[in-house]
């Protein structure tokens, strides 16, 4: 794929009707906010969002060749987004509904979110019209499929996930310009998961991996959370959340960003019951909306010995 | 005879992506589309099978026509008409209905004479498939 350089991108010089100037499609499409938004609120993730514009300097390109009548075919836009938990993948997805929408590949660019429960039946006979419900909620919008090779059994011969995966590769094949498929779960289990659906692997073009987020990236997740629901750390919470994130990525269970929302959460939590035990008098806004170090310290992590449990 | 009921029935056929468009306009709407099909298309026979329930919660118009091909694939044979339903009132009604499909041959109506008392006539209408029986009306 080449690089994302809109505007050096050549264009086919023969029979083209008129010039396209893909500069300026670049920017009237919206693409370029929705770009400059996933850059801007999307901490890290360099290489999803490194792929996220390569397909976008696809689409345009693809929309521009027929726009000038030239030779074009509806690109595959099934997709695959594997990584840990907590690493951004329904965010994205939600990103890529609008970006696909805005460059007129999806007619309404809502998200459809599913797991296997919502396309798999409990009986026989159950499952066709649940999964078929499901993608016609889901037309003209992309269908997010979360923890995709649940819907796989390999044990079970007689489960009925196999029922739901035929009518969905069917319709993920037949009706491409209708519905945008995305499969998300971890690395390894939708590698095996594709590995015993060939059908799958071949009908989903763009693998899209995310990776882990480094401490950092972490801490300023954390803090874009409390900025959002106008709350501060002062100095010593910074230190504290920053001692907090390594502590806890040494712990199972580890699930970054939302690791981050919960203990924010909890964070808050304690917070407000410091300002309730301690406060003599009114509050000012800015009391209220400070976590301070002891509120992030007095942290279960921060009991247990570092490095127990699995770790990563 | 080319039976006319419903929006459109005077223009030849819809086609698919008419089809389309109008589904579109009822579902951005908020009407609630689904498909009905029956073989008895008496004018007075208001209550046609449904195919499969209403949809209600499907933003585009590719979802009714998955299902209408699904029916075609079954029913092609038969009428199947579209219908929206509005729900903004609080109550269900009918805002739009129209003909998607119909049987390649409608052979219409016998109208029915009966004298009655007083050289009164009384006139009913029968379609001349209804003849044969259900499911085995048309083609």
């Amino acid at each position: 794929m080449p690089a994302p350089a809109f505007a050096e991108t050549e264009l086919p010089q023969a029979a083209a009707p008129a010039a396209i100037d893909l500069r300026e499609e670049f920017e009237t499409s919206g693409v370029k906010d929705v770009l400059a938004e996933l850059d801007r609120d999307l901490i890290g993730l360099a290489p999803v969002k490194r792929r996220i514009r390569e397909t976008a300097a696809l689409l345009l390109v693809e929309r521009a060749r027929r726009r000038m009548g030239l030779a074009h075919e509806t690109p595959t836009l099934h997709m695959s987004f594997t990584g840990n938990p907590g690493t951004g993948k329904t965010t994205v997805a939600l990103r890529m509904a609008d970006l696909l929408h805005r460059l007129g590949y999806i007619r309404k660019g809502h998200l459809v979110s599913v797991t296997r429960d919502d396309l798999v039946g409990q009986y026989i006979g159950h499952t066709a019209p649940k999964t078929k419900e499901i993608l016609k909620k889901a037309m003209g919008g992309v269908l997010f499929i979360d923890e995709a090779y649940y819907l796989y059994r390999p044990e079970n011969e007689r489960d009925y996930g196999q029922e739901a995966i035929e009518i969905l590769l069917q319709v993920m094949e037949n009706q491409r310009d209708d519905l945008v498929v995305i499969l998300a779960g971890y690395a390894q289990r939708m590698d095996r998961f594709f590995e015993s659906n060939p059908g799958f692997r071949s009908r989903v073009a763009h693998h899209i991996n995310f990776p882990d987020y480094s401490d950092d990236e972490l801490l300023r997740i954390a803090e874009q959370m409390l900025e959002k629901q106008n709350y501060l750390f002062d100095a010593k919470a910074t230190a504290a959340m920053a001692d907090y994130i390594a502590r806890r990525r040494a712990q199972p269970h580890f699930a970054n960003a939302r690791s981050i929302r919960n203990a924010l959460d909890r964070t808050r939590l304690r917070q407000a019951n410091r300002l309730f035990e301690s406060a003599k008098g009114p509050l000012d806004a800015k009391a209220l909306s400070t976590i301070s170090g002891e509120d992030i310290t007095a942290s279960r992590v921060f009991a247990l010995p570092p490095g127990k449990g699995e770790g990563k | 005879m080319r039976i006319t009921q419903g929006a459109f029935s005077f223009l030849p056929d819809l086609t698919d992506d008419q089809i389309r468009a109008q589904v579109q306009y009822c579902i951005d709407n908020k009407w609630a589309v689904s498909l009905e099909f029956t073989d008895d298309p008496h004018p007075r026979n208001t209550y046609w099978d449904m195919w499969g329930h209403p949809m209600f919660d499907n933003p585009d118009a590719a979802a009714l026509m998955m299902e209408l091909n699904a029916c075609r694939k079954l029913y092609g044979d038969r009428y199947i008409r579209v219908v929206a339903f509005d729900s903004s009132p609080g109550w269900e009604s009918v805002k739009l209905s129209f003909i998607v499909n119909r049987p390649d041959e409608e052979p219409g109506y016998r109208l029915d004479r009966q004298e009655a008392a007083g050289r009164m006539i009384r006139y009913t209408t029968r379609p001349y498939a209804a003849d044969r029986p259900a499911g085995a009306r048309y083609g």
